[in-house]
Order: structure tokens, then C-alpha cells, then sequence
């Protein structure tokens, strides 16, 4: 209990005086690889790396991995149908694709095959899909087919549509649980990550680099590794590099109560063509059975504008009404917005490939931008290429003791069997106490999501390591009872609640001292 | 794991359930069993330390906590057994129930007959769509009364409202005489959500504006709340261009109104009213399943606590005399409809003989007009209001001779 006290004073301390700090010298901090940006690519780059004998730190300006693109999607692990042969994107897709089912499996993160249809309403659509087929094949797609209206009412009942193609590897995965996941097993093998630590110059000094954060850390590395997402083109500049641009797109989205789980069994596209933006706005079942409507497609100025809009949501409702004919009102419990990392300006749209590079002109600085979908589904193998990358740079000797495994389980307490169950409540009381009543989330999935490996100290961290406050309630009846828990037990203040930043304290203070 | 056979299980120990289990403890159930997932008893009630409870029932102005003391003390001098710290994982239609608690662990409750007395919960931002970021600092009103009331924590200082259902209202007196800068409370409709009486003692008596006809249309600020932009509404809710303005604001509160809570109820193939988003019930209080009777917040909102009381009693005593077997259920049934000016009417239809009481909500506010029974053209009951409001929920008698032979009743305002 003394521990946590003091670092989460600590904690506070710094994130009060980081400014001052930042003048100050304090002790530099020496590593073979340093990661900026704890994404889901950062940290499978991070995960993969932790398997050699070099010693790699990962810098994340959030308190969080995983709080930008790679919490803010739809979560699907795609077949690689969409891409062009040749691309990286399409490559890595496959790669990806393939690692991703004993990955989710060691990482205990939750990962089901479902499969999607895209379906076609007329000739021109058939035709699109006959091209779709091709370059999945080509690309090396496992298993598409081109099915009747009648076989595609078999697996998704009430679809319409002439024809569909089928790709039975399309999956869906549980984004920020897998982000999470890699940096826990990447910390585990002795990465180190550093939160809340923004990355405000980096100076090339003679095989390495130095780095220094805005709370006033120092670093220096052999390799610096720019996965920063949506800013990588930022972190270009600090070393000099103009060539980048990253247009930020938004994309918002609906969430929908569990009560629908039922009606949706596989993901349903709508054939894409030329009038139609993206892939379109779909219906997407996540692996907790809510429902995802979205995304919209919107290009904005900011890098961290998560805001919703009136007249996107207001669509999205709509359009969900008309995919989902049960759907009520009181169905939509949250909207949430994500950016895509785009390299092209609105004005040319489109796609453009992944660039993953060890850069020419600054040696030793590994460039991952514009990754975006299917970026999640790439991750793991972006992780092997950039290996392949750090290999060339620094020698990569395998250590004897990885662990690749997390412990614990994939499934949350309530989706266990009643046996299971009751064995768990022998040896843990805290089994039996149920804290979020919408998601039955016990007291002992808070507890350790309180107790997280990385050290993260938020509300939003519980909500994404615990799923407590994230059903139809929306946290109204557990989040006092969480607050009370980090009162009574782990001796918070008001002022320690923060929902994700440190500047977003949920209180003002005491009403009597 | 083995099944505990119980005569009653009253699920939710707040004002409904107490009710209930001491009703139908009165009425001779002797194996009463009360499930309550919180550590304590009380309910929501526990967080309204305010005044104005239980005037019909008690004849005096109580708190939230000492009306469920009251209830609290009499079930326990009657030895009803509670299990606090217990929550009903799920229930099927044959009345068994799982259940969880740290001190025993998941068991199953195999139950002679069920009152669900679960009360509601607060509809989201999510729910409503709250347009804008997701900083901290937007709570709803109740959970924001929890914070204050209960933990001692302040949730802000310059606060906004969105909505004025009656826990905003309360929160609006609470928090500014707590020294907070209430900065107003905006409502959608043209009329409030909340009682007469809470707008004169809760805004009016301390300066607080009310507008009505008004949304947020944007929350301002990343990290922590910076404002919002409000706008005024036409008369199809829609923005008025020009009328937008910034409101300064650390805190935005919710009140935007209640769900009643019947995840259970759905997972036991229960009926549920659309409207009135609770069970279906008769005027026994039965849902559409046999042996599980409903009252309170989770059948539909009330918004007075004396008649959730009154209601619970109800559903206590039938609900034994289901347990005693003293219970036909009919082939036919008359239903209730609310028609013209009428939101919704509870119970939804007549098996059982006897006087019964109507609860309704009206569509709008109205003025001089009488609520109409009828059966047809035939009139059964009638009760003449000069004030109709939504917000309050009106009671008509309706007496068992005059429904006899009747084929529907249909309740109307006019």
C-alpha cells in the first residue's frame, strides 16, 4: 500500500513541476532501441524485440498505450481482399492475418473468425466482386468464395443482396486488449515503457541519438524506431525529415447494447464502388457482442480531435435503423470517434502504401508512417519486418528465457461455466462480489486492472483493462463503487482521479474537510 | 451447487422492495426473502438527503434516508431476511434465479413466486448522443449525488445541466449551496421534466435559470470540461441558426431521464411496455409470466416515492396470494389503452376482481381537462385536473362493479 502511495505521489509530483523539471539535468538514460509511440505497432514492435538481448524502451506522450488510433477503431482483423498485389499493404495483411490467431491465443486477447460478406446488389457489383476474388487470391486470401442469396442467408439470416463473396478469414479482435496485451508481455521481457513522456527533441550524435521528453527525461539510443502514428510526420521534422505529411481523418461511431449481439453473426459490407467513400458505414460486432455503426469519413486539421459531431451521429442513427430494423432508441449507449493516419489530403483522397523504411538519409531511424487500416491487423508482422530492420542496424542475439505467454485467461469472469466459476470463488472471495453490474465485471477483475503491469493509474485504463463501465449504464452504477475502491484501499484523493490525462481530474475536491 | 427453495424473492432492497417484503410478510408469506446487491438497504434513497418524502405515506416531510430507515426498521422487527452484497446474475421463466455475493459464492434460488423491485437507472450521454469531446467532468445527476452526498468528493465548481428531470433539480440546490456556480439548466422540451415544486425550490428560490426550448449542441475541452455551446430549439427541436451561445463550465450534469432496469426481466421472456419501458402487468401486479410480479421504478418511473410504496404493498399482498394458491389465472383478460392525450396507463389490463387504481402520464402539459375512463361510450370513471403535467403522474380509482361486463377501457385526457 506504502508503495502505490508513493508512486503515485510521484507521480503527481512530476506531472506538476515537469515544465521546471525539464531544465534541469537529470541522469541519461542509455538503450539499444527506443520506440516512440506505444500503438498497437509500437508495441508489437516492442514485444517482438523483447526476444533478443538488447534493451529497448518504448515513449508515449499519453498515460496509456494504446490511446489514439489503436482504441479508436472497429476491430477487424481484415482477409486482405482490399488491397493491391505487390503493396506492403496487402502483404503484411496476409502476414498478419495468419500471426495473429497463435498471438491472440499466447496474449490471451480475444479473437473470433467470423467472416464477412460483401454483397453485391447488381451486375456492376458482381462484377466487383469477381475483381475482389482475384486479387484476394493473388494476394493469397485462404478460402473466398462467391456465394448465392441463398448461402449467404444461411450464415448472416435477412441479408439482401445477389451475390456475396465470402471470406472466411476475416476476423474480429479486441484492439486496445491486444495493444495492451503486447506492452504487458513486451514489460515482462524487460522492455521498458515510459507514459506520459512526449518526445520533445531528438538529435541525431554519432552512431545514436539523443532524446529528451517534455517532462525532462534523457535518453539516448543505437535505434530510434518512429511509430508515433498520427504524429510520425512530426517526429520526421525533429530529425529533419519534410517529406511526410499525415491528413488526419476522422471516423465516428456508435456503440450499441449487447441486447443486439444476436442479430449480427458475420461482418456485411456493401460492394464497393466508385460512389462510395471507404468501405462504407457498416455494422461491425465486436468480440464483447456490442454492436459498432461507423465510421464516417472526415478529414480534419487536429491530430487529437476526438470530438463528435451532431450531424454524423445523427446519420449514423439513421443508417442503423435501417441496417438494424429491431434497433431502438435506448439501444445506442456511446459514440467515440478514431483517426486514420492518412498521407493523402482530402482533396486527392484515397490510399497510399504503408511506408516502413530504415531511413537513408538519418542512420539508424527506423520510419513507420501513414499506418493505417489495415494496420491492426498488420501489426505482428510490421513487427517482424522492422526485426528484419533492426537486425541490419544492431546485433539481435535470441535470449534463452523469453516468456511469449500471459497468464490468466482470454475470457472474462462471467463468460466462464458455472463450474469454473464456483471454482474461482473458492480460492478468491473478490470472485463473487460483482462491482460493474452491466458487464458483471467482479471486484477481482477491477482489482487487477487496478494493479495493471504498466503502471497506469486512470479511470478510462481500468475501464480498458476490466470492461467495467462500459456497458448500457455507462459506468452510473460502478463508477462510484470503483472510486470508492481506490479511495478505501489504495488511499486516493480527490484530486488523484484522473479519467485518461493528467489534466483530466474527475474531481475538484473535498465538500468537507 | 445446490437449489434453495424460497416461497418469496423480493429482488431489490430500495423503498419498492421493502414495501413489497413487508407487505407480503403482513399478508402471512412466511419465507420472505429480500436480495439487495448493495452492502446496505435503502436503495437510491440513502443519496437523497433532501426533504419532501413520504407526505401521503407517513404524513410528514421526511429525508431519503430516514423514509427507508422507516421501512429498513419494520422489516427487520419482522425478521425479514435480506442478503446484502448479493446480486441476481440471471432468472428464468420457471423463477430460478442465480445469484453472487462474496460470502456465498454463485448459488441458485429456486423461487415459489418473484416481485421485481429493481428500480431504474440514468439514461447516458451516449444514450442521448451528446455531441462534442469526452473530457472528464460530465456526470449524471445521480451519479454526481452519489459523489456529494455519500464519498464527500466534489465533482466540480461552474456547472451546466442538460435536462431538468427532478435529481438535476435537486443537484442544481445541492451543489451551488455546496458554494458551486450553477449556471443554469437548459431543457429540450418547451415544459420541464421535474415536479412543480422542485423548480420553485431548487432554481427559483436560488436564482437558478431555467431554459427551456434549449440543447447543448457542443461540449467544449479535451482534458477537463471548458464549456459547452447551447442553442435554442424550433418547435420540431431543431437548432435555431443565430441563438448559439458559450456557456463557461467545468461540470456538465445530466438529467435527461430514467430507464427502468429490466435486464432480468427480459432474460425471464418477460412482456415489456415499449412506452413505459417495464413489465406488462394486470392489476395484480403479475407480469406475463406467472409468479413474477413487478412494482416501483422498474415498472415504470414514479415520481414519488409514497406511491411506489403504496404499489410494492400491492405486489407484496398478490403475490402471496398467488403463493396460497388463491390465484385463477383467467382466459380472458380486459385490457387498458391509453388513447388521446394519455402517454401510457398502468396496469395494461384487468384479470383480477376488485377496486383497482390507474397510474397514467399525460402526452403534454394540459389545463382544465378530466382524465376519461371508458368502456366505448360508456363512461367508468372520470377525474377532472386543472393542472395536467407530464412530470406528474396522475391516479384514478376505478371501481370493480363498473368494469364487470366491459370489453376494453380506454383512458383518454380531454
Amino acid at each position: 500500500m506504502l508503495i502505490r502511495r508513493e508512486n503515485r505521489l510521484s507521480m503527481l509530483k512530476s506531472c506538476k513541476t515537469g515544465q521546471a523539471r525539464s531544465e534541469r539535468t537529470s541522469p541519461i538514460l542509455h538503450y539499444d532501441v527506443i520506440i516512440i509511440g506505444a500503438g498497437v505497432v509500437g508495441n508489437a514492435i516492442a514485444r517482438e524485440l523483447s526476444r533478443y538481448k538488447i534493451d529497448v524502451a518504448v515513449l508515449e506522450k499519453e498515460l496509456d498505450v494504446g490511446m489514439g488510433t489503436s482504441s479508436r477503431n472497429s476491430g477487424v482483423l481484415h482477409s486482405g481482399i482490399h488491397y493491391k498485389p505487390g503493396t506492403l499493404r496487402a502483404r503484411l495483411n496476409i502476414q498478419g492475418n495468419a500471426l495473429m490467431s497463435d498471438l491472440c491465443r499466447d496474449l490471451k486477447v480475444k479473437i473470433k473468425y467470423i467472416g464477412k460478406l460483401t454483397v453485391a446488389q447488381d451486375e456492376a457489383d458482381i462484377e466487383t466482386l469477381n475483381n475482389l476474388k482475384k486479387q484476394g487470391e493473388t494476394n493469397g486470401v485462404p478460402g473466398l468464395e462467391i456465394l448465392d442469396s441463398e448461402q449467404m442467408n444461411k450464415i448472416q439470416p435477412g441479408v439482401s443482396g445477389i451475390k456475396a463473396l465470402f471470406s472466411p478469414s476475416t476476423g474480429i479482435i479486441c484492439p486496445y486488449g491486444l495493444t495492451i496485451a503486447l506492452a504487458e508481455n513486451a514489460t515482462k521481457n524487460g522492455v521498458r515503457f515510459y507514459l506520459g513522456d512526449e518526445v520533445s527533441a531528438i538529435e541525431k550524435k554519432g552512431h545514436g541519438f539523443q532524446l529528451k521528453t517534455l517532462t525532462g527525461k534523457n535518453f539516448t539510443a543505437r535505434v530510434v524506431i518512429n511509430s508515433a502514428g498520427l504524429n510520425s510526420d512530426s517526429i520526421c521534422r525533429m530529425l529533419g525529415i519534410t517529406e511526410y505529411k499525415i491528413y488526419p481523418c476522422r471516423g465516428e461511431y456508435l456503440v450499441l447494447d449487447k441486447r443486439l449481439k444476436e442479430s449480427l453473426s458475420t461482418l456485411v459490407y456493401p460492394s464497393p464502388l466508385k460512389d462510395r467513400a471507404g468501405l462504407g458505414i457498416h455494422l461491425t460486432n465486436t468480440v464483447d457482442g456490442n454492436i459498432l455503426i461507423g465510421p464516417s469519413n472526415e478529414y480534419i486539421e487536429n491530430t487529437d480531435d476526438y470530438a463528435c459531431t451532431k450531424s454524423i451521429m445523427d446519420k449514423l442513427q439513421k443508417e442503423g435503423h435501417e441496417l438494424l430494423p429491431g434497433l431502438t432508441k435506448s439501444d445506442f449507449i456511446r459514440s467515440f470517434a478514431g483517426l486514420r493516419a492518412k498521407q493523402m489530403p482530402s482533396e486527392v483522397g484515397g490510399f497510399k502504401d504503408f511506408v516502413i523504411e530504415s531511413s537513408k538519409d538519418v542512420h539508424g531511424l527506423i520510419n513507420l508512417v501513414g499506418i493505417e487500416s489495415p494496420g491492426l491487423t498488420c501489426s505482428p508482422a510490421i513487427a517482424r519486418m522492422v526485426r528484419e530492420m533492426v537486425r541490419e542496424l544492431i546485433e539481435l542475439k535470441e535470449k534463452t528465457n523469453f516468456i511469449s505467454e500471459q497468464p490468466g485467461r482470454t475470457e472474462l469472469f462471467h463468460e466462464l461455466s458455472t463450474e469454473e466459476k464456483m471454482d474461482l470463488i473458492a480460492q478468491n472471495k473478490d470472485y463473487g462480489e460483482i462491482i460493474c453490474r452491466c458487464e458483471q465485471i467482479t471486484r477481482k477483475e477491477i482489482l487487477d486492472a487496478i494493479q495493471n503491469p504498466l503502471g497506469n493509474k486512470t479511470i478510462n485504463g481500468i475501464k480498458y483493462r476490466s470492461r467495467a463501465m462500459m456497458g448500457r449504464c455507462q459506468g452510473g452504477f460502478c463508477l462510484p463503487k470503483i472510486v470508492q475502491i481506490l479511495e478505501m484501499e489504495f488511499d486516493y484523493r480527490p484530486e488523484n482521479h484522473l479519467l485518461f490525462s493528467r489534466e483530466s481530474s474527475i474531481f475538484t475536491g473535498r465538500v468537507r474537510n | 451447487m445446490n437449489t434453495n427453495q424460497r416461497d418469496l424473492v423480493v429482488i431489490g432492497g430500495g423503498p419498492a422492495g421493502l414495501s413489497a417484503a413487508i407487505a407480503a410478510k403482513k399478508s402471512g408469506c412466511r419465507d420472505v426473502l429480500l436480495i439487495e446487491r448493495d452492502r446496505m438497504l435503502g436503495g437510491i434513497l440513502s443519496q437523497c438527503i433532501h426533504d419532501g418524502f413520504g407526505l401521503h405515506r407517513f404524513g410528514e416531510s421526511l429525508t431519503g434516508p430516514e423514509y427507508a430507515q422507516r421501512l429498513i426498521g419494520e422489516s427487520h422487527d419482522m425478521g425479514i431476511e435480506a442478503l446484502l452484497g448479493t446480486i441476481v446474475l440471471s432468472m428464468d421463466r420457471d423463477r430460478n434465479l442465480y445469484v453472487s455475493s462474496r460470502m456465498n459464492g454463485l448459488t441458485k434460488i429456486s423461487a415459489g413466486a418473484i416481485v421485481l423491485s429493481m428500480g431504474c437507472r440514468e439514461r447516458t450521454a451516449g444514450a442521448i448522443s451528446l455531441p462534442g469531446t469526452r473530457p472528464a467532468g460530465i456526470y449524471t445527476a445521480g451519479v454526481a449525488q452519489n459523489f456529494v452526498n455519500l464519498q464527500n468528493i466534489m465533482v466540480g465548481s461552474e456547472i451546466a445541466i442538460l435536462g431538468s428531470g427532478d435529481i438535476g433539480l435537486i443537484m442544481a440546490r445541492r451543489m451551488t449551496l455546496e458554494g458551486a456556480c450553477v449556471k443554469g439548466v437548459f431543457e429540450i422540451l418547451p415544459y420541464p421534466s421535474g415536479l412543480q415544486r422542485n423548480i420553485q425550490q431548487c432554481l427559483n428560490d436560488y436564482d437558478i435559470p431555467l431554459h427551456l426550448s434549449t440543447s447543448v449542441i457542443n461540449v467544449h475541452g479535451k482534458d477537463r470540461v471548458t464549456g459547452i455551446t447551447v442553442a435554442q430549439l424550433d418547435e420540431k427541436r431543431r437548432p435555431v441558426p443565430g441563438t448559439d451561445r458559450y456557456v463557461q463550465c467545468d461540470t456538465l450534469l445530466l438529467s435527461v431521464g430514467l430507464i427502468p432496469e429490466n435486464e432480468l426481466t427480459r432474460n425471464a421472456d418477460v412482456k415489456i411496455d415499449s412506452t413505459t419501458a417495464g413489465a406488462t402487468v394486470d392489476n395484480t401486479l403479475m407480469t406475463s409470466i406467472p409468479g413474477i410480479f413487478s412494482c416501483g421504478n422498474v415498472l415504470h418511473v414514479h415520481d414519488l416515492v409514497d406511491y411506489v410504496s403504496e404499489e410494492a404493498d400491492l405486489a407484496g399482498e398478490f403475490a402471496v396470494q398467488y403463493l396460497d394458491g388463491g390465484f385463477n389465472i383467467p382466459n380472458s383478460s380486459l385490457n387498458i389503452e391509453p388513447k388521446e392525450g394519455v402517454r401510457y396507463v398502468m396496469p395494461q389490463k384487468v384479470t383480477a376482481p376488485g377496486d383497482f387504481t390507474l397510474s397514467l402520464r399525460v402526452t403534454e402539459p394540459f389545463r382544465d381537462k378530466a382524465i376519461w375512463v371508458r368502456d366505448g361510450h360508456r363512461k367508468i370513471a372520470r377525474k377532472k385536473l386543472v393542472r395536467l403535467h407530464p412530470a406528474e403522474m396522475i391516479r384514478i380509482k376505478v371501481k370493480a362493479d363498473k368494469v364487470q361486463s366491459a370489453k376494453i377501457l380506454e383512458v383518454s385526457a380531454e
